[in-house]
């Protein structure tokens, strides 16, 4: 009973999902909302997990102080400072969580996404060699794009744009297209076989 | 080691030094590189320049402050695009970070324009669980959103009489930086309730996009800072995008000279070998 249960679960909500899709009418579409509606209220949960886990696995990080512990410091000071703010004054603006978030976070995480700039630069002058006719292919098509794609290189010739333009809306794009439908064919089967039960890994993790 | 290995295999500090200068100096002393408007950016904002005033325009803000210098103009741009127009806006996220960027994208234009909370923008917040907040709101906005982003009921809110679901929302535009975002709201807010749909994505995400708005799924696409700098051009305003398409054209002209240079000397190197 402890797999059957679950399976039981995951077929008839995978089912009524099916055919709410092909059948928007009573009663599989008011099935939906409430389905929709408990989803909503499970991902609260499973936040509140997630945020459990978090403050656990630092915890015991602080308690067994491998390399790096004081990290756990800042996140869990962190953590418990924008909890804090958070739920005595709200997050509206003008309130002490809406100055943490601009002139804490903000700074924060918009400074670990620039450092990207130069990583990228380093990575290309590194790695990016026209070592094959097919790396030889990738790497035109890039400097292609790359330099059409900013004012710099109309003013360089005025087709690169164009040639941009035209490597992103056909190549590219019958690229991702492929890729679109294989992934779409890919979820399509892997659904079928949780909600017929013969995929049952997400049941015990083995 | 001789020059060719020597300098295929240069110091990074170098190059770290070099990509400071590309940025920076653009920066202080601007180039003013004239911006080419591309076919789905003029779509984007053909999209919205379509809708009478009064029109209803629901602003779903899924992205954070690490992608806010290519998003965030976007979303400031946008406000002002509806707010001169007469445009009512409904703002929401499918990620808690992207609600505050959102909020002062609107409050700043609200106050170029004189619009008002509650009455001409609201702000519904973030509800977690991605696609399906899409397919609930879609069916029931204020049961999917019974508060605004700082717990006020939205029922206070004059803008919201009336608006029960999609059917009530004239355009949808989704500015996001991952998943979940534009590729959800066209599968949902598109393919299942036929809704106009239109996206602002980052730069390296845009070219996923392409069919979408080939196929017609998506009204307009603005991609990255450059797309957010030609919708500046089209809104005839200069903003952060604008400003710093100088600094991207140099880091792009950089990284092209980087990549050219050391595949010349590893051509060389591989030629001196045989």
């Amino acid at each position: 009973m402890k797999k059957e249960i679950p399976l039981l679960i995951t077929f008839i909500a995978g089912m009524v999902m099916i055919l709410q899709f092909f059948i928007p009418h009573r009663p599989f579409s008011d099935l939906q909302q409430l389905f929709n509606t408990w989803f909503l209220i499970i991902t609260v949960f499973a936040m509140i997990l997630g945020l459990g886990n978090l403050f656990k696995v630092h915890t015991k990080r602080l308690q067994r102080r491998p390399k790096g512990w004081w990290y756990s410091i800042v996140l869990l000071a962190g953590f418990a400072i924008m909890f804090t703010v958070g739920m005595v004054w709200g997050p509206a603006r003008g309130t002490p969580f809406d100055y943490l978030f601009w002139n804490v976070h903000i700074p924060m995480s918009s400074m670990m996404f620039a450092l990207l700039a130069f990583f990228v630069a380093s990575a290309s002058y590194r790695a990016f060699r026209a070592r094959t006719p097919e790396a030889t292919l990738l790497l035109v098509s890039a400097i292609l794009v790359m330099i059409g794609r900013v004012p710099l290189g109309n003013y360089i010739w005025d087709k690169l744009p164009l040639i941009g333009d035209w490597i992103m809306s056909y190549p590219n794009m019958a690229g991702q297209r492929a890729i679109m439908i294989g992934i779409a064919l890919g979820i399509v089967s892997t659904s079928l076989r949780i909600i017929l039960g013969i995929e049952r890994t997400y049941l015990s993790g083995k | 080691m001789n020059i060719v290995e020597r300098l295929e295999k240069l110091d990074r500090r170098i190059i770290f030094l070099l990509t400071l200068l590309a940025v920076v100096i653009p920066l202080l002393l601007p180039i003013g590189f004239k911006i080419k408007v591309s076919e789905p950016v003029k779509l984007f904002y053909d999209a919205v320049e379509a809708l009478p005033p009064g029109s209803m325009v629901l602003v779903s803000s899924e992205y954070s402050p690490s992608t806010m210098p290519e998003v965030y103009p976007m979303n400031q741009a946008l406000a002002r695009h509806c707010f001169k127009k007469d445009i009512k806006i409904v703002g929401m996220g499918l990620w808690p970070e992207g609600i505050p960027l959102n909020q002062a994208s609107m409050e700043q234009a609200a106050e170029e324009y004189g619009k008002e909370y509650g009455v001409d923008y609201v702000n519904l917040g973030y509800k977690a669980g991605g696609i399906i907040v899409i397919s609930a709101a879609a069916e029931n906005i204020p049961n999917t959103f019974p508060l605004d982003y700082a717990g006020r009921p939205i029922e206070e809110f004059e803008i919201m009489e009336g608006i029960r679901n999609f059917d009530n929302i004239d355009l949808i535009i989704s500015l996001s930086a991952g998943d979940p975002g534009v590729r959800h709201w066209v599968m949902i807010a598109q393919g299942r309730y036929g809704k106009k749909v239109a996206g602002g994505v980052t730069a390296v995400s845009a070219p996923a996009f392409y069919p979408y708005l080939n196929a017609g799924q998506l009204q307009g696409l603005i991609g990255g800072m450059k797309g957010a700098a030609e919708y500046e051009t089209l809104l005839e305003t200069s903003g952060t995008a604008t400003r710093g398409m100088d600094a991207q054209s140099i880091a792009h002209g950089l990284i092209i000279f980087l990549i050219l240079f050391a595949n010349f000397f590893y051509l060389l190197g591989k030629r001196r070998k045989k």
